[in-house]
């Protein structure tokens, strides 16, 4: 299939594989970032850590929209869906997320009407069609998402749909990154950073990284070629002495970001003073909501929310997983208590958690499977 | 000597020794997991349906129980079908139905011989459609050489049903001495499939009209009994065969590995895709291996009559692009692992829900 298989071809995944086991040095550990879930979900979709030397280990980072949705918005969510005549609109990865007494999912088997969209796009056609219910669309995403919800807020005020809102828990990338910088468990070489959310960003917001931090960023694609050829971008910096913000993901990311993306987020959302981040707690001015003269469409406004902020179950370490501390299988609840099934932290919920991704892609050492797959 | 297993190759042996512990429905009430024929409905069926039902010829929990009567092996199935809509390309709700339990009959080596067909009707649908939903019926049956031999109808009020939800209830007959099922595959067996997976899945995603995407798929819903038959004729080393339904082949492999306490490797790069399917997956974030088929033949066969097995398979109409696939292995049991199309490894695990809801 054109435009996919050129970037999973396996012939140079094993050149990239041999210019990274020629640059790591065999005396270091490398511990690279992945920024991004859909990283996550594209290293172990493709199984790309046969492609690296067992000195580079990639760990896991907090740019999974769903992972980190603190329990309290899912309850205030369901506080919504509940009231009489709402349709609650989101998109499949929510469906399963905990909240305080139950996901999405369970809210829909009691009775609640909770549907899956593709599209806020989609949640405003569904408005237009049931013109006596009043449907919420449930936002959530990074700045990879935020435009298109802003878009479809213009399109509602531009036609007038009363009876469409949007629950909006958009997040920005920069202030989790700083987040995760600043803490004193910190042991990364470098990032590979966020792809999609660089296409409405840019490259220049991670100056700081390399400036303050003294760390490597490498913004990349999702291929999995991608993410051969930005490891090696991370070690070529580090062979060489440098240290900046490059941009292997060209064929989509301009080094401005998509300004017209950012002007529509900017005419339709600010920044919250502070929202609650699963596991990484109150990160200020991390969040977008509704500006004033959009206060019709926002269903934190409309719907009075209980807004309690509920704590993780004791045992979740989603918060050491998000940061990158711990790894899925180093939880202690991590497939015994915590499963797919029945999930106790996000990280185990959305194909981009790193839980998640671990448990269904990869879940086995080399060692144990290389007879097998020989 | 063996090296003493890591703390991540202990953790990972606490997780399969705790998967494979007798499974607990915990949720107060029935979700739309609970269909998806992934983790949930099989904790659903293990957890209260064996459990209130248990006896000999369940237990397996195979597609089909089997049984002698008077000296005859027969085999009996049931299949309920809520597909929306009822009608898209290459098929429909009334051809499934005849299709499904005709398939599932047929993977089990009995020759299907009759159906039963039981209607739950929602007040207000159309009497055209059911109409052509009995032709359609009839059709099918005829081609897969069954009778539909009694029934039932039952009509609910406005809102209480979607149109028209369908059971059939099929009965076959051996007249073959064959034992197939999980529990006969071994390592070293062979895995095969008989065509392109995921097509009906991807039809009738797309026949919802929600994705505002257009291709010329359509469904692969059809009997497979001919197609098992050119195969059983050519050797006698099937071991078991399934029909990928909802779940898709990823779900049958993972049943079959648990219940053989086998490993199963499956290669990416041979497994037949068609590009509508694969580019649809690619923008809806499915796997193919998990898209469901109806008219797909998923055989496990001694792996040096593998060969034999593809031949014949090739040459039936419905087998034309049947492909070896994957092999069986004993280690680690219950895993089913995939070579990917890149070069890596990882595993192909049971879905806990399913994206995409009343597929059948």
């Amino acid at each position: 299939m054109r435009f996919v298989d050129e970037f999973r071809d396996r012939r140079l995944a094993q050149e990239l594989s041999a210019q990274i086991a020629r640059l790591a040095r065999p005396d270091r550990e490398y511990r690279f970032m992945e920024v991004c879930g859909g990283h996550t979900h594209t290293i172990y979709k493709h199984g790309i850590q046969d492609f690296l030397p067992p000195n580079i280990t990639l760990v896991h980072g907090p740019g999974c929209p769903v992972c980190v949705i603190p329990m309290g918005r899912v309850d205030d969510a369901i506080h919504i869906a509940r009231q009489p005549g709402v349709i609650m609109t989101c998109f499949g990865d929510m469906m399963r997320v905990p909240g305080s007494t139950g996901s999405f999912l369970d809210a829909s088997a009691e009775g609640a009407d909770i549907r899956m969209v593709y599209s806020p796009l989609d949640a405003l056609k569904l408005a237009r069609k049931n013109r006596d219910r009043q449907v919420v669309f449930f936002a959530i995403g990074f700045e990879t998402t935020a435009p298109s919800t802003a878009l479809t807020l213009l399109k509602a005020a531009a036609e007038n749909v009363t009876n469409f809102s949007v629950f909006c828990n958009h997040v920005t990338i920069v202030p989790a990154l700083k987040a995760i910088l600043d803490s004193p468990d910190l042991r990364l070489d470098g990032f590979l950073g966020p792809g999609h959310v660089s296409t409405v960003i840019g490259c220049r917001p991670y100056q700081f990284v390399p400036q303050a931090f003294q760390r490597p960023v490498v913004v990349a694609g999702f291929e999995p070629l991608d993410i051969l050829e930005s490891v090696r971008l991370l070690l070529k910096q580090l062979h060489e002495g440098r240290c900046e913000v490059e941009n292997q993901y060209t064929r989509v990311v301009p080094w401005e970001g998509n300004t017209k993306a950012l002007e529509v987020i900017r005419n339709t959302m600010e920044l919250r003073p502070h929202f609650e981040w699963r596991g990484l707690g109150f990160i200020s001015q991390s969040a977008l909501r509704l500006r004033e003269p959009f206060s019709n469409f926002d269903a934190e406004r409309i719907f009075q929310v209980p807004g309690v902020r509920v704590a993780d179950p004791k045992a979740c370490q989603c918060g050491e997983v998000l940061k990158g501390v711990l790894k899925p299988w180093e939880c202690k609840v991590f497939g015994t208590a915590c499963t797919p099934e029945t999930p106790i932290g996000t990280c185990m919920v959305s194909s981009e958690g790193a839980c998640a991704a671990y448990y269904n892609f990869g879940r086995f050492t080399r060692e144990r499977v290389a007879e097998a797959v020989r | 000597m063996t090296a003493r297993p890591t703390r991540e190759q202990q953790v990972l042996d606490r997780i399969e020794s705790y998967r494979r512990r007798k499974t607990v429905l915990r949720e107060e009430r029935i979700t739309m997991a609970h269909g998806a024929g992934g983790k949930a409905t099989q904790t659903l069926v293990q957890a209260l349906f064996l459990e209130a039902f248990r006896n000999p010829l369940l237990e397996p929990l195979e597609d089909q129980a089997v049984f002698g009567v008077n000296g005859s092996r027969l085999a009996v199935t049931t299949d309920s079908f809520v597909v929306s809509p009822l009608f898209f390309a290459g098929g429909d709700i009334g051809h499934l139905a005849i299709n499904g339990t005709v398939n599932d009959l047929a993977v089990s080596g009995a020759r299907p011989l009759y159906l039963t067909a039981g209607f739950i009707l929602e007040e207000g649908f159309a009497t055209a459609d059911l109409e052509r939903i009995a032709k359609s019926m009839a059709r099918a049956a005829e081609a897969a050489g069954v009778a539909i031999v009694t029934g039932d109808t039952k009509v609910v009020q406005r809102g209480k049903a979607d149109g028209c939800f369908i059971n059939t209830t099929g009965i076959g007959l051996f007249e073959r001495d064959i034992q197939l099922g999980a529990t006969q595959v071994r390592p070293g067996d062979a895995v095969l499939v008989s065509g392109p997976i995921g097509d009906h899945g991807i039809t009738i995603m797309l026949a919802r009209g929600e994705l505002e995407l257009v291709s010329q798929l359509t469904s692969d819903t059809a009997p497979l009994h001919g197609l098992v038959e050119s195969l059983l004729s050519a050797t006698p080393s099937v071991r078991a065969m399934r029909d990928a339904t909802r779940g898709g082949v990823a779900t049958i492999l993972n049943e079959i590995a648990a219940a053989a306490g086998v490993a199963m490797v499956v290669d990416e790069n041979a497994v037949p895709v068609r590009d509508e399917v694969r580019g649809a997956c690619e923008i809806l974030g499915i796997d193919p291996l998990y898209a469901a088929c109806e008219g797909r033949l998923v055989a496990i066969v001694a792996g040096d009559a593998a060969e034999t097995a593809l031949r014949a398979m090739r040459t039936h109409p419905l087998g034309r692009e049947a492909a070896i696939i994957g092999s069986v292995r004993e280690d680690p049991p219950g895993l089913v692992l995939l070579k990917t199309q890149f070069g890596g490894t990882r595993i192909v695990d049971l879905l806990v829900g399913d994206p995409l809801p009343r597929i059948c």
